[in-house]
Order: C-alpha cells, then sequence, then structure tokens
C-alpha cells in the first residue's frame, strides 16, 4: 500500500464536492460569518498543536530551522519574479503573484499533515511554527520587487507605507492567531490544553473538512476566470508548485528534517497565500490585478497541491530522506 | 419641525480599502459614517463576498455639501484608477444640523 499512490484524504472530497456544487450552479452558500469563524478556528487549532510540541522541547534547537523556512519564502518570490516577466505579465502582477507563492497557504499545509498522519509518516510536530514565521517573508520580499522594478514608471502612486504594511501583517489575522495559539499552547502545555482539547484538537478534522467544503465553492468560482486568463495563469498554476515544491524539500533535507518534515517543507513551498498576500498585495501594489494572483493561488495551484502535489511531494520526501 | 439639507455620499469599495476611506472621510471633516458588507457585481466582475479578497463594504456618509465633495475627489485621487470604488450623492434632510 505504501508505494502506490495513495487515495484521496476524506477532506480534499469535501473540496472536491464544493467545486462540483459551484460548477452545477448549485444554491449551495455557506454564511461568511460561519467562513470567518472555521478560518480563526483552524488557525487558532493550528498554532495550539504546535505550541504544546513547542512545550517540550528547547527553543533555541528551533532557531536554524525558523531561519532557514523565512529565508526560503523569501528568496521564492525573487526566483519566481523573471519567470513570470518572460510570460509577459507586467511587472505588478509579476510582483503580487511572486508574494502570493513566496507566502503560505495554512489550509494546504493541514491537508498534508492529515495525509502524512493516515499514511503513519512521523513529521515535527511544531511545524506549524513553520508556517507562521513563513507568511511574512514573501510578501516583503514581494513589496520589494515591486517597487524595485517599477522605480521608472511614471505616477506610481505613493511610496509604501512599510510601518502600516508590517503592521497590517504581523497583526492580521493568520500571523496573530497563528502565533498566538502557538504562545498558548507552549505556555500553558498538555496539561493545561487538556481541558480545551475536546474543541480545539479532538473536531480539527471535521471542521477542516467543513472549511473545504467552502473553499471549494470559492475556488470553482475562479474556475471560470482561468480561461479569463489563459496561459500564463496555467503555466504558473501547475508548473511552479512542483519546482517550489524541489526547492523546499532540499531545504528540508539540508536542515537534516524527518520524512514527513521534509514533506511539509515541500508542501509550504509549493502552496500560494490566499488569506494573507491578497489583502496585503491589494493595499501594496494596488496596480496589479488581484482576480489574476487568486485565480492562479486558489483556483489553480490549491486544488492541484491538495489533489496531486501533496502525495507527489510525500513520495519525494520519502526519495530523499532514505 | 426644521429640517436641514445635507448630502448622503454613499461609497461602494472593495473591503480592503476600508481602513483608509474611514481615515479620508474624517480627515475632509465628515461627522460620522456607517459601513455594511454588501455583494453584487460592477464593471470589474462579480464580487460575492465569500471570503477576505472577494469582500465589498458600502459607506454611507452624511455631511455638508462641500464635505461630501471633498471627500469624493481624494477618494477618487487615491483609488479611482486600481481600485473597485463607486460613489453616489443624494440629497437628505436632517433634523440636527450640528450632528452631521
Amino acid at each position: 500500500m505504501a508505494a502506490s499512490m495513495p487515495m484521496l484524504d476524506v477532506v480534499v472530497l469535501f473540496f472536491l464536492l464544493g467545486v462540483f456544487a459551484r460548477l452545477v450552479k448549485s444554491d449551495l452558500r455557506l454564511p461568511e460569518a460561519l467562513y470567518e469563524t472555521l478560518s480563526i478556528y483552524l488557525l487558532l487549532a493550528i498554532g495550539l498543536k504546535g505550541g504544546i510540541e513547542l512545550s517540550k522541547q528547547p527553543l533555541a534547537a528551533l532557531a536554524p530551522q525558523v531561519m532557514a523556512t523565512m529565508a526560503l519564502g523569501f528568496a521564492i518570490p525573487f526566483a519566481l519574479f523573471p519567470l513570470l516577466r518572460k510570460l509577459k505579465l507586467s511587472s505588478a502582477d509579476s510582483a503580487s503573484l511572486a508574494a502570493h507563492y513566496g507566502s503560505v497557504s495554512v489550509v494546504t499545509f493541514a491537508v498534508v499533515v492529515a495525509a502524512l498522519a493516515r499514511e503513519g509518516i512521523a513529521h515535527e510536530s511544531h511545524a506549524p511554527l513553520w508556517v507562521a514565521v513563513m507568511e511574512a517573508p514573501g510578501l516583503v520580499a514581494g513589496i520589494v520587487l515591486a517597487r524595485w522594478s517599477m522605480r521608472d514608471d511614471a505616477g506610481r502612486g505613493a511610496a509604501t507605507h512599510w510601518a502600516r504594511l508590517a503592521h497590517d501583517v504581523l497583526f492580521g489575522k493568520s500571523v496573530l492567531l497563528l502565533m498566538g495559539g502557538l504562545a498558548i499552547g507552549a505556555v500553558a502545555g498538555d496539561a493545561g490544553t487538556a481541558p480545551i482539547k475536546a474543541v480545539f484538537i479532538d473536531p480539527f478534522k471535521g471542521v477542516l473538512a467543513l472549511f473545504l467544503l467552502e473553499l471549494g465553492l470559492v475556488a470553482g468560482a475562479r474556475l471560470g476566470e482561468v480561461r479569463r486568463f489563459g496561459g500564463p495563469v496555467l503555466v504558473v498554476g501547475l508548473l511552479v508548485p512542483p519546482l517550489l515544491a524541489v526547492a523546499g524539500a532540499m531545504v528540508g533535507v539540508l536542515l537534516g528534517l524527518s520524512t514527513g518534515g521534509v514533506a511539509i517543507l515541500a508542501t509550504l513551498a509549493a502552496s500560494a497565500s490566499y488569506i494573507a498576500a491578497p489583502t496585503a498585495m491589494r493595499i501594496a501594489v494596488p496596480q496589479a490585478n488581484a482576480a489574476l494572483s487568486i485565480t492562479a493561488a486558489l483556483g489553480i495551484t490549491f486544488p492541484f497541491n491538495i489533489v496531486l502535489g501533496i502525495p507527489l511531494y510525500i513520495r519525494l520526501a520519502q526519495v530523499l530522506t532514505t | 419641525m426644521t429640517k436641514h439639507p445635507k448630502k448622503l455620499l454613499v461609497i461602494v469599495a472593495e473591503a480592503a480599502l476600508e481602513k483608509a476611506l474611514v481615515q479620508h472621510v474624517m480627515e475632509q471633516g465628515a461627522h460620522g459614517y456607517t459601513i455594511y458588507d454588501v455583494r453584487g457585481a460592477g464593471a470589474a466582475g462579480a464580487r460575492e463576498g465569500t471570503w477576505e479578497a472577494d469582500r465589498t463594504i458600502e459607506m454611507k456618509v452624511i455631511c455638508a455639501a462641500d464635505v461630501a465633495d471633498r471627500i469624493g475627489d481624494a477618494v477618487l485621487a487615491a483609488y479611482g484608477d486600481h481600485y473597485g470604488v463607486s460613489m453616489f450623492f443624494a440629497d437628505v434632510s436632517v433634523l440636527r444640523d450640528n450632528k452631521y
């Protein structure tokens, strides 16, 4: 069994149901308040789980991992930018898209962790820390690229408000809740978090399934946009994730991570942000076409990663760590 | 009952602009505003408001005519080129002149 292509995780089937509902124009619509609630729950629960593990080990030992994952997130946009420009995308669009891929998708992370658990592959259980520190560097790199590549454009607008941007990213909901969950878990530890396990740990996968149903509806709505943007978006959405996964896996191997850890880092590198990045880029690079980045990140890359990519990245990690 | 003429300025925009719009509106001299989440479609396509990047807000400001004009100019200059923004004005009457 272990060597064959694994069947889809049950949560992925919920995602596909959402896409299907959208394609057949079902009236299914989850209330926005539920989407918001579910995303807050997932971020907190992922953070908490990682935090509980952090409470069991010396923090100093994690410094190289934190530095390396941040560097990876920062480097990805710089590697992607020239490629995107070759696809005839504008400087603004290239920088914005590069930032989406430099940052990470928390739900893709949750799906790879679920896949690893199902296959019984061990991984570093403090991995949520990598997610939390990989959110911001890619966004900063994207904005640096936008400023640098558009420095000669006439009427490029006001200078970047770095302070406001830093505030919005660091205190935005995703980083705040992930880091907050990590901190609470680390402080409270196993014993302290025992009373809230019934809410935050046990039902996690069911909530993830519901959230993926909603994301399926959202991603399904973007599929129509794929035709509008055509080739470049398809190329970026399908070819960039495997390339970045290889880069992420290499970093994981260099750090001496476990097989599961390498698979997670490959997945994080391959994933594209659709919570923090669209909001940050909308404000920082107004000239970029937001629909283009979202269509690539959520309409193509996200489904690709959770359906095909993750099983591939796990195989890649197994090959590299044996 | 004495009624006072005022302008109602309605701004429909991407939710990402909310903080910035609030700042413009107050800076130009409005005394308050009301914001709610909406969904709809326009020149830039449909916005269904089901997740973060797809949210749209509608902001209502009741103020003096000159303040409404200044807000309109400032918002159009700052966001008209690259963001989904639409605005319209209407004549309204209020009971307490000093509140708006």
